[in-house]
């Protein structure tokens, strides 16, 4: 397979005053097209930091970043934006879909600024993402009347609507139960059989069998990067509830 | 983006804080009402002044004793008292362009009818007076010349001074009144002319022959001032300068001696009361101007209060793609739609100002598409001024820290 992310030294200061922080210690790593990665690690080993960057939301201090063979580094910041417009899904801990705003009119927001697409067609895409995450029900829903689960689904809508390569999620199921997080690791699923690229970060080993293959950081550096043997379905373990 | 997406998101987030909008506004309104009302009421008295100086009478040449210097403030007033009626017939004889001359004195008597009495002014002029003034006689006759020679106790009254004499609607002709104990005939009624611009009244006055005021209640040959029209509009510069020679000539002035007088015209004149209107309009408009800013300030305040609210907001459309430049143009819009509703808000309630203030207190007032238009084009660029900081501040954001903003 084709690589997707390479990343090497990357590392990662955070100036505050007089105290530097050191998030990331020099990382290398690479992820190839249609890999299910689950990143994991203890809490401020850098995980999040290291989710920015590929994301496009933040810049390394140093280090190289090449998504699809291009260097990142050479991107303006409108260029970071369209890439994250059209290549790149994020999908956050707490949701971050905007309050007061409609299921569907949250989904379309990132077709909103893709100037090709018309406001039909931003209409249409929004509502079959949001059927293919299971919310064609609630279409005009707000937040504030959908469950945390639901309201993460709507963000899965939202990454996904403008079709994009990758999908970065930073502990999509932090904030949910463990049912709820398995309807998610099936969506997860389906998309990654479909040839979306998906990088996770996750604290619960159990989430991280669903993924193909799991990195462990430890205090700003990798230190396993493993695939997973016996790799957890879904559906099957969904199943399970029903009973 | 697409303008019209950013103009959807830019009303939808207005809309959410109709309240906030609303009092944001409310500075915008009330600065644009208050300049268009200044303005409005500037205008008009200046109008209403211009108005009134012609009123003074026809291409009016006015000659008074003392000079003016440029600042307004008379020099060697007491000196100069020296104007005589001779100067106006000399005026009269000699000046080709000038159609009428008359001297002009005046006192302020007491009037008494039977157990009536009244205070007013009593003027001393010639014939002329009439016709350059613009004065008719209502009932009765002016005086003559004849008149003039002899002294004649006669007078001619205004309304004013019949109303408080006699009462309304009875005819004074053939009365005699007492000015300062000389008793006068009254040999005519003028036709009432109202209240001029600085709200005197015009009616209040008595007319009578010169040499009878001079003579006989007056101690001094000086006059007050001569009154002349030009024979048309063309030639009131020229007989301003004929006037001017002549009386230098007369007064033995020699070239580099100043005028011991001043001749004024009438666009003299409403130049003066021009430029004071003017300044009082620059300093109205201006203490409007300032609201205008301060409802700009406000502007600026509430949409700083709503990037550092809206922040997650703005890092989310980061996130998803946005570029600075929406973001810059969404909070700019949302600014702009501000101070242009409240501009157009404002233009309404300043024009129902104004006619109220017409209608109800009587003051002139003119709207005129100048202030209109400034008001506008004013309220729009304090919109963009201090809506543009913020809208920075917002779109320089970096999407991560946005995001992670409490
Ligand atoms: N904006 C920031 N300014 C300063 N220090 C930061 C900032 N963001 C992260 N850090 C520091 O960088 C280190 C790594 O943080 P990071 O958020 O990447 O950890 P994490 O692995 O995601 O942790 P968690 O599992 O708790 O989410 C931490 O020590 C953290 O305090
Ligand atoms: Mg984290």
């Amino acid at each position: 397979m084709e690589t997707l992310i390479e990343v090497q030294n990357i590392i990662k200061i955070y100036k505050m005053g007089e105290i530097e922080v050191r998030a990331l210690k020099g990382i290398s790593v690479e992820i190839k097209k249609g890999e299910f990665v689950a990143i994991m690690g203890a809490s401020g080993s850098g995980k999040s930091t290291f989710m920015n960057i590929i994301g496009c939301l933040d810049r390394p201090s140093k280090g190289e970043y090449f998504l699809e063979k291009a260097n990142v580094n050479l991107l303006n910041k409108d260029q970071l934006a369209d890439l994250r417009n059209k290549k790149i899904g994020f999908i956050f801990q707490s949701f971050n879909i905007l309050p007061r705003t409609s299921a569907i009119e949250n989904v379309e927001l990132p077709l909103l600024y893709n100037n090709s697409i018309s406001n039909k067609e931003r209409r249409e895409r929004a509502y079959n993402a949001l059927k293919s995450v299971g919310l064609a029900e609630r279409t005009s829903s707000l937040p504030n009347q959908l469950s945390g689960g639901q309201q993460q689904r709507v963000a899965i809508a939202r990454a996904l609507v403008n079709e994009p390569i990758v999908i970065m999620a930073d502990e999509p199921t932090g904030n949910l139960d463990s049912r709820t997080s398995y309807e998610i690791m099936e969506i997860f699923q389906k998309l990654n059989e479909n040839g979306i690229t998906i990088v996770m970060v996750t604290h619960e080993p159990d989430i991280s069998q669903f993924a193909g293959s799991n990195i462990v950081f430890k205090d700003g550096r990798i230190i396993t990067n493993t695939s997973v043997k016996e790799r957890k379905q879904a559906s099957a373990e969904l199943k399970k509830y029903q009973n | 983006m697409r303008i019209g997406n950013i103009l959807k998101a830019s009303s939808r987030s207005l809309g959410k804080n109709k309240l906030r909008t609303f009092l944001t506004m409310l500075g915008i309104i009330i600065g644009v009402a208050s300049v268009i009302a200044m303005l409005g009421i500037g205008e008009g008295s200046k109008e209403n002044i211009q108005a009134s100086i012609s009123s003074l009478g026809t291409n009016t040449v006015m000659v008074t004793p003392g000079t003016i210097s440029q600042g307004g403030v008379r020099l060697e007033a007491g000196s100069s008292q020296s104007l005589k009626r001779e100067d106006a017939e000399a005026i009269s004889e000699r000046c080709e362009n000038v159609m009428f001359v008359s001297p002009v004195v005046q006192k302020g008597s007491q009037i008494i009818s039977g157990s009536q009495n009244w205070r007013t002014m009593v003027m001393g002029v010639f014939n002329d007076y009439f016709s350059i003034r613009n004065l008719n006689i209502q009932i009765g006759i002016g005086f003559s010349e004849s008149d003039d020679r002899s002294a004649a106790k006669v007078c001619v009254v205004g309304q004013t001074v019949v109303l408080n004499l006699f009462g309304e609607n009875v005819d004074p002709v053939g009365q005699v009144i007492r000015i300062n104990r000389i008793p006068f005939k009254i040999i005519g009624m003028l036709e009432k002319k109202g209240q001029n611009a600085f709200g005197q009244d015009q009616d209040d006055v008595i007319v009578a022959p010169f040499s009878t005021v001079q003579k006989r209640m007056l101690s001094t040959t000086n006059v007050n001032m001569i009154i002349s029209s030009a024979k048309s509009e063309d030639l009131i510069e020229n007989a301003k300068n004929e006037i001017t020679e002549l009386i230098r000539q007369r007064h033995k002035l020699t070239p580099d001696q100043d005028n011991d007088f001043t001749v004024r015209t009438q666009s003299d004149i409403s130049n003066i009361f021009g430029s004071v209107s003017k300044v009082m309009t620059i300093l109205l408009a201006s203490i409007a101007g300032i609201s205008l800013i301060v409802g700009g300030i406000g502007i600026m305040n509430i949409m700083l209060v709503s990037v550092t609210e809206r922040t997650r907001e703005i890092g989310i459309r980061l996130a998803v793609g946005a570029r600075s430049r929406d973001v810059l143009i969404q909070f700019m819009i949302e600014s702009v739609f501000i101070s242009f509703m409240g501009g157009l808000i404002g233009i309404a309630l300043g024009i129902l100002v104004l006619e109220l203030i017409a209608r109800f207190g009587g003051w002139p007032i003119t709207i005129t598409v100048f202030s209109i238009l400034l008001s506008f084009i004013f309220a729009a660029i304090v919109g963009i001024f201090f809506g543009w900081y913020p809208a920075r501040k917002a779109a320089n954001l970096n999407p991560i820290d946005a995001l992670r903003y409490e």
